[in-house]
């Protein structure tokens, strides 16, 4: 009896990050395949012709298939550990997205803007 | 001053009936799930060094030192089978999950070691990949793309292998302690850490194979 108590107390706790059916992972198996297979099959038959169409449309679905995986795999919700869990996703969102642009836009500018320098200008270098 | 003295008033009555609590001494709030908040925090903290890895990657990735690009040195056939054996993997924890929820230690114990042979393929197709680029001299020193690429795919199979040590230690520990709610509870772990990694690989056979083929 209390063996019971305590499993479903422990139930009670772990469906914050909850186990999922059989259904939700080969859902979720499927729908990555897919994910996967059509990427790579748009790269390597370079199906679409135009390589900003085909960069574009295999960063949307690789950013489909984490949501995918979030969702079937990690079994990712708003409402698990009192929301805190979507807390700390979205937090981590938003230092990724200001990592990664704002690297990129410094160092392109950084890049772009650098001035080209010669033989003659290095030997004068400080 | 008579006014501040009435709401000073007010807000003492305030305190002692309505204001939430912010300090849980009592414990309340999460009796069970504390592990499985930090180990997601965790998770989210690992999230940021691959986050800060990419970006290096996006900056340094078309600094080539006239040496081999991505087009020259990609087999995307490998690669392909490589993220298939990771998508495997995933799929066979979950069932390892399933099977634990079962109470079923002989299926649970099934399940982990095929996905721990999953993960082998994948390192070892991995190592493979790198032996074949530094025997060609397409070493991490050769270039800015080089040291970026070899950087962040190599940090995310280092996180693979410690998977795979810790997917071990786990098979052998429900073996001795039989699936107790210490071990469920670190099965539970692994399983967010292994699904995280497929995440990660996501991301790197997207942005740097795919991408590095395509231009």
């Amino acid at each position: 009896m209390s063996g019971a108590a305590h499993a479903d107390d422990h139930g009670h706790g772990q469906d914050a990050h909850g186990h999922g059916s059989f259904k939700d992972y080969v859902t979720g198996f499927v729908l990555s395949v897919i994910l996967t297979a059509i990427p790579f099959w748009l790269v390597m038959g370079d199906v679409l012709g135009d390589k900003l169409v085909t960069g574009v449309v295999i960063l949307g679905l690789g950013a489909v298939q984490i949501v995918v995986h979030m969702i079937y795999f990690l079994h990712m919700n708003t409402k698990s550990e009192g929301g805190w869990t979507f807390m700390a996703l979205v937090f981590t969102i938003t230092l990724v997205v200001i990592t990664l642009c704002g690297s990129i836009w410094v160092m392109h500018h950084l890049n772009t803007n650098m001035m080209p320098v010669s033989a003659e200008e290095m030997r004068h270098a400080p | 001053m008579a006014t501040h003295a009435t709401h000073t008033l007010v807000g003492d009555r305030m305190s002692a009936t309505d204001v939430p609590e912010f300090l849980d001494l009592k414990g309340e709030h999460h009796p069970e799930g504390g592990t499985m908040l930090g180990f997601w925090i965790y998770l989210m903290s690992d999230c940021l060094i691959f986050a800060v890895l990419f970006a290096t990657y996006a900056v340094l990735g078309r600094s080539y030192a006239a040496g081999p690009s991505p087009k020259d040195l990609f087999d995307l056939p490998i690669v392909a089978v490589n993220t298939s054996m990771l998508l495997f993997s995933s799929i066979t924890y979950g069932f390892a999950m399933l099977a634990m929820e079962k109470d079923d230690l002989a299926k649970t114990q099934l399940w982990l070691a095929i996905t721990g042979l999953f993960g082998a393929a994948f390192v070892g197709l991995e190592l493979y990949e790198f032996a074949h680029l530094i025997h060609e001299g397409a070493t991490p020193q050769r270039s800015g793309f080089l040291s970026a690429f070899f950087t962040l795919v190599g940090t995310h199979g280092l996180h693979v292998t410690f998977g795979l040590i810790w997917l071990v230690t786990l098979m052998i520990q429900t073996r001795l302690k039989g699936l107790g709610a210490e071990n469920k509870r670190r099965l539970m772990c692994l399983s967010m850490f292994w699904h995280f990694l497929d995440v990660i690989w996501i991301g790197v056979f997207t942005f740097v194979y795919l991408m590095g083929v395509l231009q």
